[in-house]
């Protein structure tokens, strides 16, 4: 079983508590009325699904219910570092070579 | 006469009051371990930000923890850190705790859900185990010492466990999941003690 570190308890809790959301960092419009409907398919449906890196956001559905951010390793499959939402994109990723 | 009233008024209302708790009295001993359902307490959900949170603990006379999986407790009543924001009361002397919330002008949110909630007692050295059997959690004293508190899931079922002692635990289930936890409880109960 993965241990995902929840950034809200502050330690690493088994997977069966978390839930996966969607990639993070997708800014929604505030003028989502004035979007064209490229831009809104693009804000929409159009997600990036690299290999390799992904930012994800993910909750702590069974602990503290909270919404944070991690990134992940699509190919491993390993949680390379997790951060609060609302936090930016951390610059610097902790044991990846770039 | 007054007292005549009152006991005329008791005997109508009550059919209506009687309380029937899902899963009374049932109760599972194996070696090492007993599961037993515990009886009714008053118990809210409150939010509420960081700027209320002195307020709150004044109003309800206990200090609510901060610190993540802590639980903080006084006179029979109890509060479990359930997220950055939230708590879990538990009152188990009788008195209201959302009566306590409501003297608070403070901003929060205090919901009743006394009767939402079912506890289940599970006591003994392999108590721990009984639990392990469902809960992905380190429950290891280390990990979890008496006291910790978090929201976490059994089976399929979400729970709310508190560890009350060094080998006793409080299950607290919602209480159309009490039938399924107690059973899976029960189940892994035996398992620990064989």
């Amino acid at each position: 079983m993965l241990l995902i570190r929840c950034p809200y308890c502050e330690e690493e809790r088994p997977e069966l508590e978390f839930r996966n959301a969607g990639e993070a960092h997708i800014a929604r419009s505030a003028n989502m009325a004035g979007e064209s409907d490229d831009d809104f398919e693009k804000f929409f449906f159009i997600r990036s699904n690299p290999k390799g890196i992904i930012y994800e956001r993910w909750r702590h559905m069974h602990g503290c219910a909270r919404f944070f951010n991690a990134v992940r390793d699509t190919v491993t499959d390993k949680f390379v570092m997790t951060y609060k939402a609302g936090e930016p994109k951390p610059a610097k990723l902790p044991g990846v070579a770039k | 006469m007054a007292k005549a009233a009152a006991k005329k008024t008791a005997a109508a209302a009550s059919p209506s009051v009687d309380r029937r708790p899902a899963l009374a009295g049932r109760t599972t001993t194996a070696t090492g371990v007993k599961v037993e359902v515990l009886p009714p307490a008053e118990r809210i959900s409150l939010r509420a930000p960081e700027a209320s949170v002195a307020a709150l603990s004044k109003a309800l006379g206990l200090t609510l923890p901060k610190k993540p999986k802590t639980s903080a407790s006084k006179g029979g009543r109890t509060a479990l850190w359930l997220g950055p924001d939230e708590w879990l009361v538990i009152d188990e002397g009788g008195n209201d705790p959302l009566a306590d919330c409501a003297t608070v002008a403070a901003l929060h949110s205090a919901v009743g859900i006394s009767h939402r909630n079912i506890a289940i007692s599970v006591t003994g050295p392999a108590a721990e185990a009984a639990i392990n059997s469902g809960c992905p959690q380190d429950l290891s004293l280390d990990a979890f010492p008496a006291g910790a508190a978090s929201r976490t899931i059994l089976g399929k079922a979400e729970i709310v466990l508190l560890r009350t002692s060094n080998d006793a635990f409080r299950v607290e289930c919602w209480r159309s999941f009490s039938d399924y936890v107690f059973t899976f409880l029960s189940e892994g109960a035996r398992d620990a003690a064989g």
